[in-house]
């Protein structure tokens, strides 16, 4: 458009105008409706793209402003109160804001997004904005609410004072969306406005016009150099600045807040005239809501019952659909079997793909009720409100509160837990919760206790009453807490240390969830979970079936080796027992041996750890082919007659309850998971986090099973 | 509020940071404090000197404080409240 401009002054006719797509903007403070009016702009048009290089999603979507107009490109940007960043992500967001992204180019247009019920707060970003001299329009959202709470606004009168376009919305019925566009379109056209600065003090005037050498052009260059955290770079600008701010300083030692309040008291100004409040003198409902919400007992009570159903649900509930859905890949894997004839091909087809795919579909359940979960607490408010009541406890860790309902969440599975961790905005704080959900003892651990338990600690009871079983499975969910405070501590003081940012988190209003921004909401989660971490799922798991199946045993008919899903009947189990122990995995459970011993295991044990990196579940299957006993119903039971028959070469039995306690701490702290470490890459967006979250598990659990058996073996245990 | 100002221990006029200021009064802002991070997020949040705040209620452990300023609620942490200086009686 700019090319347009010096060859016509006629106004530009949409279609003479060249075809460049339009990049638009939606900003706004959290809470205040952006992603409603998203998703209302877009509908399905949209997809989740992280900035280049960093963890930082943006959700792109195709916006029509009019039929004339190709369709605008709509950037969401992370919620912002102020363009002073003080996060990544409030960085990034106002490097495109301000047109120094270097990847997204500067908007055409930004879209603020206000809250009309709150609308002072929000308009301190607006300010922030409107000295920038950036087109924009205002979306005045939730304008329903406001009505609803006798809150007469001046649309006229406030786009006056403003200087942009005011546009009320309710995303929700999509009243005011063809007024936006319309408003949106006309931005595009129109030439640049001028910045608009607050007027601050004589002092700080003066100082303006010096830096800025009188021309009002430059007045936002000056003010930015003035007041931000920085010097500039230039040398001699460098000097002026610093001088400038010192004089400041020497007059009034808080001039930095100068702006702050300048720009508030702008704001009540302008809201003062455009904006009439009839008070009712009621309490409102959030008010009256909060009183039992967050109230000293009931409070943590609701919290518990709330967190009670969400575990329930994702520990449970999600067990029936997971199960069907691995009924239904075992089926697929076996009908494939029939139909095909034996050979490599069949093998990676049943026990690489079939398999891998069906691993991923597995977590879909409880990524999906985790998730309808989460995106209900954000959406009614009740999310800053568990923040609220917790972050005392979790800031005895380093951590925010708002880490809470994501580790609760890992105690079923991490996968969704580490996707929940989202909602902590500070990256340090996110990150340090990442790396410790996975010593939230999840539920795939649970096989390999009980199965533990059953063929070593079965029966026995402590003072009479209560089953050891239970005492050591208590113990394990407490030593995984223990071993996780202790690592969160550790990571917030060296590698993730920062100043705490400030806490200052807003409880928004309670509101009702918009079923449509949910829906919205689970279809982002699933598609990015099938895409990102669900091909690096599947390319482990073919992977780890390749180490099992080659290189192939020279037994002519010999079956399949087992991955996670799959099951096989009793014939042909003794080939793949061989197969399991020729193959690469064998090899390298007999090259570890020396490594693991003084742990308690032997080579055998040691492909099961191996094979296990795929499920820890998968241990169990493993271990059934390498003791060669078949996995049909009485699987459990037959495993463990062979764990508890198994002899070393001198006799003496593989398996003591010592060396079964020493393998349940490996199978709670180490990251035996390829779906956490898909996550976390996908997550964390680099290979760096997941490879050192796997290092440094290994790491401990080796550490503290050595500790667990050559110390019982001290104690004198066996 | 008038009612509460003769019932409540602070003297009206008189100021002190707003972590030891008891909750249901309503005081006025008078100083935002503390390094230039912590004033700043404040203050953008609209904790600014001549704004109308009210402490709600303290989470369970005692901390963080659940305060009221302009019909919204913002939690903040105790040491965060000691930097913002408040005036009672107003």
């Amino acid at each position: 458009m700019s090319a347009a401009f010096p060859l016509s002054t006629e106004t530009i006719q949409p279609e003479q105008a060249p075809a460049r797509v339009l990049t638009i903007a939606l900003a706004g403070n959290p809470n205040a409706g952006k992603t409603s009016l998203f998703n209302a702009l877009t509908g399905l048009r949209q997809k989740v793209a992280n900035y280049p290089g960093v963890t930082i999603e943006s959700k792109v979507g195709w916006w029509s402003l009019s039929e004339e107009m190709p369709p605008a490109q709509l950037i969401d940007l992370p919620g912002l109160y102020s363009l002073d960043a003080a996060s990544l992500d409030e960085e990034i967001a106002r490097d495109v804001l301000l047109g120094q992204a270097r990847t997204i180019p500067s908007p055409d247009v930004i879209v603020v997004v206000v809250d009309s019920t709150n609308l002072i707060r929000n308009f301190y970003f607006l300010t922030q904005l409107l000295e920038t001299g950036q087109p924009i329009v205002v979306a005045l959202t939730m304008f329903d609410l406001a009505e609803r709470s006798k809150l007469q606004i001046d649309i006229d009168k406030l786009s006056k004072a403003l200087g942009v376009r005011v546009v009320p919305v309710v995303a929700k019925r999509r009243q005011g969306i063809v007024a936006l566009a319309e408003a949106v379109a006309e931005v595009v056209g129109s030439p640049r406005m001028p910045a608009k600065l607050c007027l601050l003090s004589p002092e700080a005037e003066s100082e303006l016009s010096l830096l800025s050498a009188g021309d009002d052009e430059d007045r936002y260059g000056a003010f930015t150099d003035l007041y931000s955290d920085e010097l500039p770079d230039a040398p001699d600008r460098r000097e002026l600045v610093k001088q400038a701010r010192e004089r400041l300083a020497k007059m009034n030692q808080q001039w930095q807040q100068e702006p702050l309040i300048a720009r508030y008291d702008w704001i009540e100004g302008v809201v003062a005239g455009a904006v009439q409040q009839e008070s009712n003198g009621q309490r409102s409902v959030t008010d009256r809501i909060d009183a039992v919400i967050t109230h000293k007992i009931l409070g943590p009570v609701i919290l518990l019952l709330v967190m009670l159903l969400v575990f329930q649900t994702i520990f449970s509930w999600a067990n029936l659909p997971m199960t069907l859905i691995g009924h239904v890949f075992v089926a697929l894997a076996d009908a494939v079997r029939t139909h095909l004839p034996a050979g490599v091909f069949t093998d990676l087809l049943t026990d690489g793909i079939i398999a891998g795919v069906g691993g991923v579909l597995a977590f879909l359940p409880q990524i999906l009720l985790l998730f309808l979960f989460i995106s209900i607490l954000e959406d009614s408010g009740y999310m800053a409100r568990a923040a609220f009541l917790m972050d005392r406890l979790m800031r005895a860790v380093g951590l925010h509160g708002k880490a809470f309902v994501p580790l609760l969440s890992s105690f079923a599975c991490a996968v969704p837990g580490i996707m929940a961790t989202r909602t902590i905005e500070n990256p340090k704080d996110r990150v340090a919760t990442i790396m410790i959900a996975p010593f939230m003892s999840c539920s795939a651990r649970l096989p390999v206790y009980t199965l533990m338990i059953a063929a070593f600690f079965s029966g026995r009871k402590v003072l009479g009453v209560v089953s050891l079983g239970a005492l050591i499975i208590l113990g394990m969910y407490l030593l995984g807490i223990t071993v996780a405070i202790i690592v969160a501590w550790i990571l917030k003081h060296t590698i993730l240390n920062a100043p705490p940012p400030p806490f200052v988190m807003e409880l928004p209003p309670y509101r009702v969830p918009d079923f449509g921004n949910v829906a919205h909401a689970l279809l982002t989660r699933t598609t990015v979970f099938l895409k990102r971490a669900g091909t690096v799922i599947l390319a482990i798991s073919i992977l780890l079936w390749a180490l099992i199946a080659f290189p192939r045993a020279k037994v002519a008919n010999s079956s399949s080796p087992q991955t996670a899903v799959s099951e096989q009947g009793l014939n042909g189990s003794d080939g793949s027992s061989q197969q399991i122990q020729n193959s690469f995995a064998g090899r390298a459970g007999r090259l570890i041996e020396p490594v693991i011993r003084p742990l308690g295991f032997d080579w055998k044990i040691g492909i099961g750890l191996i094979s296990s990196f795929a499920a820890r579940e998968t241990i169990i299957s493993t271990l059934s082919i390498v003791y060669n006993v078949g996995e049909r119903s009485d699987e459990k039971s037959s495993l463990v007659d062979a764990m508890r028959n198994a002899k070393r070469a001198d006799g003496s039995p593989v398996w003591t309850p010592l060396v079964a306690l020493s393998l349940m701490v490996f199978f709670l702290l180490a990251c035996q998971c390829m779906s956490t470490v898909a996550i976390v890459r996908r997550e964390t967006n680099s290979w760096r986090w997941p490879l050192f979250m796997v290092a440094y598990m290994l790491v401990l659990a080796y550490v503290a099973s050595l500790i667990t058996f050559q110390g019982g073996r001290l104690l004198g245990f066996s | 509020m008038r009612k509460n100002d003769k019932q409540a221990n602070p003297e009206p006029n008189e100021s002190g940071s707003l972590d030891t200021l008891p909750s249901g009064l309503a005081a006025r802002v008078v100083n935002v404090q503390g390094s230039t991070a912590i004033a700043r997020r404040l203050m953008e949040m609209g904790i600014v000197p001549g704004a109308v705040i009210k402490v709600v209620r303290a989470a369970p452990l005692g901390d963080p404080i659940q305060v009221c300023l302009r019909d919204c609620q913002l939690a903040l942490r105790r040491a965060e409240a000691r930097a913002i200086t408040v005036l009672v009686g107003i």
